[in-house]
């Protein structure tokens, strides 16, 4: 039976060694048909947390479930039998740059169906249609914008319609227009394609006005969640700070260093 | 007493042996992965035959031109030597086993190490630094499968028809200086080197070493572009160290090679 929940973490921890733990207690929840974001500032451990319920590493504590199954427990052709039904659009896109846009976006279909050729170019034709770039089929990843290739990347990970999509920091270095196009994308396709978004970013507005919860994380420990609204009206010091970008806070801007009149020799 | 730097130093040289003896355990393990997950690339052979273009083919002509110079040299430094013996007919035998048996396999392998080699390293490297790696592995694709073994095959394949192709043009390259520019008698240059060079000491022989450094190369290039650290400066390393590990290598394994083909001979 499918359980409400599409992806259930619980008290899980990871570190690459004892003395400095990536992530800790982290306890979340991720419901079916919706989009959630990680939030958190960079070395938080979001993209840490990400791959880890997609199988990329295996937590040191506690469980992740996807699906109701134990990822942890899997072996690699179990966890590869699940990442087909995963998409994982990368920071940058990831597109394979020796292919075009198109075989790009057929790749995974070439690699795990037998699919005809004429099937595939339809498919391919949908996804690239829905991010508004069938006309740019043909072209190689060395030929589009950061904004396009963000895009390309986008209609490849939905190629195989995945269950889950997963997107690390999706509007990091895009011009605004190509920000709002990938935006309203990911809360799109979540709705068209009856799926369950992820969402790992550090751009709060953006990322604010489209999905349904937040978890915020702070130096590998979960401190605020909520929904965007109870974000905006935090009185906690750390999401206050962090939602409304300000210097000032619990997060020091200024790295740690002797005194500023000691260093320009004032004194 | 023991001296504090000389202490340092002896930690420095077992820190570093540990290092060393680590990394050709992940290389080993790394080869037998990608020889485990080899079986795809022959049931899609056209993965193997895009790369046989990229390493094979794109090398062809620094392998011919060196291979062609490399063949006039030995025209004219045989022929300057035999002339003092009397045996200037002699010269194509000369030519032919010297890079048949040696330079052939040698000087090619070298060349493909700093054409093939390097861009292998180069381009798996950067793959990994833009994440096309740890994208493919996400879509459920083994990148030692997709990526690697091709590459590893077609390296493989490559580099005896190369090193074959370099000693068929250095043999030309004598003929053109020898018989063409100086004048030694044509018959005596091709007759004498078809009855000295043997079929199975020194063709065979040559083959199997060049298909050794092939084997190597290709492994070090590989294993180095998939361990590189992903940055600018680690994916410049582990080129830099591609063409110098290949390099050392083709070198020790030929002393090797030759030491146990041609012993006795």
């Amino acid at each position: 039976m499918a359980t409400e929940n599409l992806v259930e973490i619980s008290g899980v921890g990871y570190s690459y060694d004892k003395r400095r733990p990536i992530l800790s207690g982290i306890d979340m929840t991720i419901p079916r048909g919706k989009v959630v974001a990680i939030m958190g500032i960079s070395g938080s451990g979001k993209t840490t947390l990400l791959r880890l319920i997609a199988g990329w590493f295996k937590p040191t504590r506690g469980d992740i479930r996807v699906d109701g199954v134990l990822t942890s427990a899997l072996d690699r052709d179990g966890l590869y039998k699940m990442r087909r039904r995963m998409g994982m659009l990368f920071q940058f896109g990831a597109l394979f740059t020796d292919l075009s846009v198109y075989d790009n976006v057929a790749f995974q279909m070439r690699e795990h169906t037998n699919l005809s050729e004429a099937m595939i170019r339809d498919i391919v034709m949908i996804k690239l249609h829905a991010v508004g770039l069938r006309g740019a089929h043909n072209l190689m990843p060395s030929e589009l914008s950061g904004g396009m290739s963000r895009r390309v990347a986008l209609a490849r990970a939905i190629a195989l319609d995945p269950m889950l999509m997963m997107y690390d920091e999706p509007f990091t270095g895009l011009d605004p227009i190509s920000l709002g196009v990938i935006r309203n994308l990911v809360r799109r396709l979540n709705d068209t394609l009856g799926s369950t978004s992820i969402v790992v970013t550090h751009d709060v507005q953006e990322a604010l006005d489209i999905v349904d919860y937040v978890y915020y994380l702070s130096e590998g420990v979960m401190v605020a969640h909520g929904t965007p609204d109870e974000m905006r009206a935090s009185k906690d010091p750390l999401v206050h700070q962090f939602v409304w970008g300000e210097a000032d806070g619990p997060v020091a801007y200024q790295y740690p260093s002797r005194k500023y009149n000691e260093e320009l020799e004032l004194v | 007493m023991f001296n504090r730097g000389a202490i340092i130093n002896v930690r420095g040289i077992g820190h570093r042996t540990v290092e060393s003896v680590l990394r050709f355990g992940y290389a080993t393990r790394f080869i037998a992965l990608t020889l485990l997950n080899s079986g795809a690339s022959f049931r899609r052979i056209h993965l193997i035959v895009r790369e046989l273009y990229f390493t094979g083919v794109l090398s062809m002509i620094i392998i011919l031109v060196s291979g062609l110079f490399v063949g006039m040299v030995l025209g004219f430094q045989g022929y300057h030597t035999l002339k003092i013996y009397g045996s200037e007919s002699a010269l194509g035998v000369l030519v032919s086993l010297s890079l048949v048996r040696e330079l052939g396999p040698v000087v090619s392998g070298l060349l493909f190490a700093s054409r093939a080699g390097s861009a292998m390293t180069a381009e798996i490297g950067l793959m990994k630094t833009t994440e096309q790696l740890s994208a493919m592995e996400m879509m459920a694709v083994d990148p030692i499968a997709r990526v690697v073994a091709p590459r590893f095959w077609a390296g493989v394949i490559s580099m005896p028809l190369l090193a074959a192709i370099f000693s068929a043009m250095g043999v030309y390259g004598g003929y053109l200086i020898g018989v063409v520019l100086i004048g030694v008698d044509d018959g005596s240059f091709w007759s004498q080197m078809q009855s000295a060079v043997d079929f199975r000491e020194d063709i065979l022989n040559g083959v199997i070493k060049s298909f050794v450094f092939g084997i190597a190369v290709t492994w070090i290039a590989l294993f180095e572009g998939y361990d590189s650290p992903p940055t600018a400066e680690g994916v410049s390393g582990a080129t830099t160290r591609t063409v110098v590990t290949s390099s050392l290598a083709i070198l020790g394994l030929d002393f090797i090679l030759t030491a146990f083909m041609f012993r006795g001979v």
